[in-house]
């Protein structure tokens, strides 16, 4: 509304100014046409009444040189510096700024009123407020969950102080005293409080004593847990079985992979170290002849292989590892290309593992050709990464320029090697694919088959693909196919079949085939005696449960029978008269008397583990309980009726579970385990029994201080690793560092 | 030799070994023990073997064993056994009693006797009922001896309306009458000195935290500064220091560490205690108020209960208040919980006192019910895990902090309604003022044994104590540890009120019940009480 009315205020002032500058222009003409205008004006019913004014001339010549040209002009506020415009030219950026600010139309907000700047400010420092009050909430919650707390929370350390603490402004008179101060100074010792000095004072500060405990205690635990590791270590190292250590060794080697894949996801950076390892352990075993067949034991192994299988096995587990630790790496830079040649490379490698089956007899002519693919196929599977502790140093030999050769003696032969085994590939590949129904194909070469057909989509997919439908879908298949005709049936279904279902089956089955149910319905009636009529159980009718079915005709005629069936089906499982007699039974049985055995083992005789004691003692101790009045249900066939209930012992017995506890279990467990020393040992008892709540009497209990807060928070930073090396960490028991004496003394 | 005569030697030659052997070990027992003879009867130096040694036969084995089984200090160490060129032929197997010393001889003979204990559970059945039956006994040992009742200081000639703790020594204690004002000793239970303060009410006294000196408020619109200290001999009875104000003040309270206090009247005013003039005046469209006390924890935060029904809250540093929330009815007074910083405590005309978190005004977290009439004063325990409140009924309750309804009650045929109440530094003690013009000390828990214990005393208290923890749900336990004893007013008043509040709970069931469902929500007990939060 203000800024209408001053819009319109403006417009009017425009119009005087105007009206004036036309009154100052003078002529006759113009006037009269003024005039005109006017009675025009009024002509229209707009009555205005205007005010003659006297121009001034101030309007156009003003003293600060100023003016608005022209009619309707406005003076811009860059005008008013205009006389300084001519001498310097750092007033243009002035200029810049007020032009910039004209044609800033927007005016300054109203401000706020009193209340609602009030309210605002109330927010913001309330907020403020909460937030600093809210840095209290751990130490609050740590006091209430604390098992004990003793105040005054920050005690002085009671008993004797020295005498450096009480007294103060004590100085050395004697030049022998000041002699031994000036020599206790050089050396940075306390003097005027000659308890700690300032090294020790900073340890303190830096450390607790509750830390300090703490501490020791982790670093106890870590020394034991290293020596126990070093002792196991030494231990192992002295088991001379081979097979131990073989073992042990594959062991490490899988943990060695498991972790190295973490790595790899973890943290790249040391993977590729690892990586760079293995390399190296690589480039050794090529250098060694380690794994080559070549040494004293494997030369003795070559005789035996003939004749010994084992012998043949640790010869080609020799060449394994040395295939291993040959094996290039893969760079993962690269990895396409890679993956691209070694699928187009790995066919052949693989018809080499079929072979050995043909020529089981003598596989070690064979040697490394055969262990080749099989390591080469469980790198495609998993990452090539290899085991730590081959690589071990020391293995590296000096004579390296021979290992060099034989390395690309060793690269040739495996040139010439892959050619051959891809030649001999393109000769059995139509061999294999004919082959497929071979009987006793192993898992590997299944796994081959696969590879193969993958390599020929169009070829195999489709022979292989029925053949896997077909080998899943009859499981599921059978399900829906299975009749349910009889009760028997019903039942042997598994339970998890849902009650639409068997619903849906059975009407379906009474839609097709009726007079096969109900001849079923009569056999297994006269089967099982002890099924219960469900004509008798329920006198009621039983409600009809309508179910949206699939749209299968079933007539009203069926209706009862098929009611009947479902009862007959929920009712199959239980026989309820049975039971209730069982029951009945049962508490029968309960509620007889027993003999009351109360020989107490050692009174009189000798007692311990494995004696009993002795047959006149049993027998005078075994009291014979006389015979309880007849039950209430005797006479009563159909009824149990409790006589457990004793209103004596009730009064005394809680009937609700109480508040904290969330089941009976729970609170029978606390009420069970005992408290008193006649149960537990004399520091169970102090521990159990110790008040949550332990205040001195005559020592005044001051709020918390601020301090309390600062320490309590560095004390729940450190926390939760301290809580994990000791039972007695700083959040379960908060106490001061020195509790009182009396105490004390009962609690040690 | 032919080899075959070799051969035939060989073999005799092991036979012979073998005969040999085996009459080795027949022989064996009676060779050793001769050689051993021998050996003693030769006269070394080890004397003591055949003291210590004896050979035994039994079927078919032989033992060797010393004559003293028990370990004692006089018995050779192994050590010496060892040299002994000893052999052990076969493994000791002979049972006997034997039990280790250490576990039943005493070091001294003025050490209780040790007795040995079996723990093993099989040994010792009906733990539960035992110790059922022990917390029963303690239960009901705890009410013969609740005699929470020590001592009541008369000598005030009008109702006592104010006190106020000496944050430096437990034994003295201030109070202020409708007439003047009075320090009182505490172990001697005897006045220590009065002076005429102010003319009319004292309406509000505080220690300042040296514990040097006093504030006190009165009727007639003065603040004045005391000396803790008695005047000596000749010197006038006169205050360090007043402030004139413009208005009657109706509460003080002293910065916990600072020179800095807070009156409350028409407005909230903070002084600076070298300044005659307040340093800072909250006011916030209330015309009076009826209490402000300092958070002793967050030390520039305030909170007040003001006549329009509200409780505002402060903070020393802002230029505004912080939050106000308005209640149905009026605050007395309120205490801000020691040990937590946010949590205070207000008491209510409505009988109630409301336990709020200062953050989340709302709604308070714990509405605590009992009295019969409007609560006039509260005070926290020093441990802030319990707080004490004086009634207008005549009684004085203690609540735990977190629970809806008292766990005590404390009343006397002569004690009228309790104006003051405070819980003392130590925790031991509730001092409450009352009417007509007493004060009256009370132990803050009913039945324990004040003074020094012996430390088995002191074990058999903590036991009972946890039994009866353990125990409380149990329903005859439960009814002997809370049954109290109540004058017929305040029990019939107590009976009524729950009558009341029942019918109109199930007035309001039925309401709801023949309302258009939602049109009703349920708004909880902690709800109710709460009008608005005004920001």
């Amino acid at each position: 509304m203000d800024d209408e009315d001053d819009e319109e205020l403006q417009r009017a002032l425009a119009d005087d100014i105007i009206s004036a500058s036309e009154d100052e222009g003078g002529s006759d003409d113009e006037r009269k046409h003024c005039k005109l205008l006017e009675a025009i004006s009024s002509l229209g019913g707009k009555k205005r009444k205007k005010l003659t004014e006297r121009s001034e001339a101030s309007i156009q010549v003003s003293e600060f040189t100023v003016n608005a040209e022209g009619e309707g002009d406005k003076i811009h506020l860059s005008d008013l510096i205009g006389t300084l415009d001519k001498t310097p030219s750092a007033l243009i950026k002035t200029k810049k700024q007020l032009k910039n600010l004209q044609h800033n139309q927007s005016t300054l907000e109203t401000p706020l009123t009193r209340k609602e700047t009030e309210k605002i400010q109330r927010e913001v420092a309330f907020e403020k407020t909460s937030k600093e009050v809210s840095r209290w909430q751990s130490v609050v919650l740590q006091n209430q969950k604390a098992e004990q707390l003793v105040f005054p929370l920050n005690q002085e350390p009671s008993g004797p102080k020295r005498i450096e603490q009480v007294v103060a402004g004590w100085k050395a008179q004697t030049p022998l005293e000041q002699e031994i101060f000036s020599l206790l100074r050089m050396n940075k010792q306390p003097l005027h409080d000659p308890v700690l000095t300032p090294t020790e004072e900073a340890s303190l500060r830096a450390m607790s004593l509750e830390e300090a405990k703490i501490r020791r205690a982790e670093l106890q635990k870590t020394r034991v847990l290293q020596s126990y590791y070093e002792a196991k270590a030494k231990r192992g190292k002295r088991i001379k079985s081979k097979k131990y250590h073989r073992i042990q060794k594959k062991v490490m080697r899988k943990e060695y992979l498991k972790q190295f894949d973490e790595m790899v996801k973890t943290d790249p950076a040391a993977a590729l170290e690892e990586l760079k390892k293995m390399e190296l352990s690589r480039m050794k075993e090529r250098m060694s002849l380690k794994h080559q067949n070549s040494g004293k034991w494997a030369k003795s192994k070559a005789i035996m292989a003939k004749y010994d299988d084992g012998a043949r096995k640790a010869m080609q587990k020799q060449l394994e590892v040395n295939k291993d630790l040959t094996q290039k790496l893969v760079i993962p830079a690269d990895e396409d290309e890679e993956d691209e040649e070694e699928s187009a490379e790995t066919l052949p490698d693989f018809v080499n593992d079929v072979e050995p089956i043909l020529d089981q007899v003598n596989p070690w002519m064979r040697g490394k050709l055969s262990t080749e693919p099989m390591m080469e196929e469980s790198n495609r599977l998993h990452p090539p990464v290899w085991p730590r502790e081959v690589g071990k140093p020391g293995e590296g030999r000096d004579d390296q320029e021979e290992d060099e050769e034989q390395m690309e003696e060793t690269e040739e032969e495996s040139l010439l090697r892959g050619f051959e085994e891809r030649r001999k590939l393109r000769q059995t590949e139509d061999v294999k694919v004919s082959d497929d129904e071979e009987a006793g194909l192993s898992n590997f070469t299944s796994l081959f088959h696969g590879l193969v057909n993958h390599m020929e989509p169009p070829a195999d997919q489709p022979k292989a693909g029925p053949g896997l439908g077909q080998g899943e879908s009859p499981a599921l298949l059978e399900e829906g196919l299975v009749r349910v005709r009889t009760l028997e049936d019903v039942e042997l279904l598994s339970q998890d079949i849902s009650a639409s279902d068997t619903a849906l089956l059975t009407t379906r089955d009474l839609g097709t085939e009726e007079t096969d149910t109900q001849s079923a319905t009569q056999q297994a009636d006269k089967k099982r005696k002890k099924m219960i009529d469900p004509n008798e159980v329920l006198t009621k009718e039983a409600k009809v449960i309508e179910m949206p079915l699939a749209p299968t005709a079933v007539e009203d005629v069926e209706d009862k029978e098929e009611q009947r069936v479902i009862i007959k089906e929920a009712f199959a499982g239980d026989d309820v008269i049975s039971d209730f007699l069982k029951d009945k039974r049962k508490q029968e049985e309960a509620g007889r008397p027993k003999v009351i055995d109360l020989t107490l083992p050692g009174w009189g005789e000798w007692g311990g583990l494995g004696l009993q004691p002795s047959r006149s003692k049993r027998k005078r101790f075994r009291v014979k309980v006389a015979p309880p009045p007849p039950r209430q249900d005797q006479k009563l066939p159909n009824i149990i009726i409790a006589e457990k209930r004793d209103s004596s012992i009730a009064a005394h017995q809680v009937c609700q579970l109480p508040f904290p506890f969330e089941n009976p279990i729970q609170f029978e467990r606390t009420i069970r385990s005992p408290v008193g020393r006649t149960w537990n040992t004399q520091n169970t008892v102090q521990k159990i029994t110790a008040p949550k709540v332990v205040t001195q009497l005559g020592a005044i209990i001051e709020p918390i201080a601020r301090e309390d807060l600062i320490k309590d928070i560095r004390q729940a930073v450190t926390g939760p690793s301290i809580n994990l090396e000791s039972d007695q960490g700083p959040q379960k028991k908060r106490r001061s560092q020195c509790s009182n004496g009396g105490y004390k003394s009962t609690l040690s | 030799k032919t080899t075959r005569g070799m051969l035939s030697d060989s073999r005799v030659f092991d036979a012979c070994e073998n005969r040999k052997s085996k009459r080795r070990k027949k022989q064996s027992p009676t060779d050793f023990r001769l050689s051993r003879l021998r050996r003693d009867s030769s006269g070394t130096s080890r004397s003591n073997w055949k003291i210590n040694t004896m050979i035994m036969k039994t079927n078919n084995s032989i033992y060797l064993c010393r004559q003293s089984f028990f370990p004692s200090r006089n018995s050779c160490s192994p050590v010496q056994f060892r040299n002994s060129s000893f052999i052990h032929i076969h493994a000791m197997k002979v049972k006997v009693l034997s039990r280790n010393p250490d576990d039943y001889v005493r070091e001294t003979k003025l050490d209780i006797q040790r007795v040995p204990r079996n723990y093993d559970p099989s040994l010792h059945p009906f733990e539960v009922p035992r110790e059922y039956t022990r917390a029963l006994n303690a239960t009901k040992l705890e009410r013969v001896f609740a005699k929470p009742f020590l001592a009541s200081l008369d000598g005030h000639r009008d109702g006592v309306n104010c006190m106020a703790k000496h944050p430096k020594s437990l034994s003295t204690m201030l109070s202020g009458s409708c007439d003047g004002e009075v320090v009182w000793n505490l172990t001697k239970r005897e006045c220590v000195r009065t002076l005429q303060a102010h003319e009319g009410f004292v309406r509000g006294m505080v220690v300042r935290f040296c514990g040097t000196s006093f504030f006190t408020v009165g009727d007639d619109k003065t603040i004045k500064q005391w000396k803790m200290e008695t005047p000596g001999y000749g010197e006038e009875e006169e205050p360090l220091n007043t402030i004139l104000g413009k208005s009657v003040f109706t509460s003080i309270d002293h910065h916990q560490k600072e020179g800095v206090f807070v009156t409350c009247g028409q407005q909230v005013d903070i002084w600076d205690e070298q300044r005659s003039s307040p340093i800072r005046s909250f006011s916030w469209g209330v015309d009076s108020f009826s209490c402000v006390r300092f958070n002793p924890v967050e030390t520039e935060l305030l909170a007040s209960c003001a006549s329009d029904r509200s409780i505002v809250l402060y903070d020393m540093r802002e230029a505004t208040p912080l939050k106000k929330v308005i209640m149905n009815m009026r605050s007395n007074t309120l205490c801000w919980n020691p040990m937590e910083a946010y949590n205070f405590t207000c008491s209510n005309e409505d009988y109630n006192l409301y336990t709020y978190d200062m953050r989340y005004l709302d709604k308070p977290f714990t509405v605590h019910m009992d009295h019969v009439s409007a609560v006039l004063d509260v005070d926290y325990s020093p441990t802030g895990k319990e707080f004490v409140s004086a009634s207008f009924d005549k009684t004085i309750r203690i609540f735990p902090k977190d629970s809806g309804h008292s766990r005590e009650v404390y009343h006397t045929k002569r004690m009228q309604h309790v104006i003051s109440i405070k819980w003392s530094s130590d925790n031991k003690y509730i001092l409450s003022a009352s009417d007509e013009m007493n004060i009256r000390l009370w132990k803050a828990n009913a039945s324990e044994k004040l003074g020094l214990l012996a430390p088995r005393e002191k074990a058999a208290v903590n036991y009972s104590q946890k039994l009866k923890e353990k125990f409380q749900h149990h329903p005859q336990i439960r009814r002997i540890s809370r049954h109290r004893h109540l004058p017929k007013s305040i029990y019939s008043q107590s009976k009524e009120l729950r009558v009341m509040k029942e019918a109109r709970r199930r007035k309001e069931r039925n309401v709801r019940k023949h309302s258009k469902p939602g049109s009703m929500p349920v708004v909880t007990e902690k709800e109710k009480h709460v009008v608005t939060v005004v920001k």
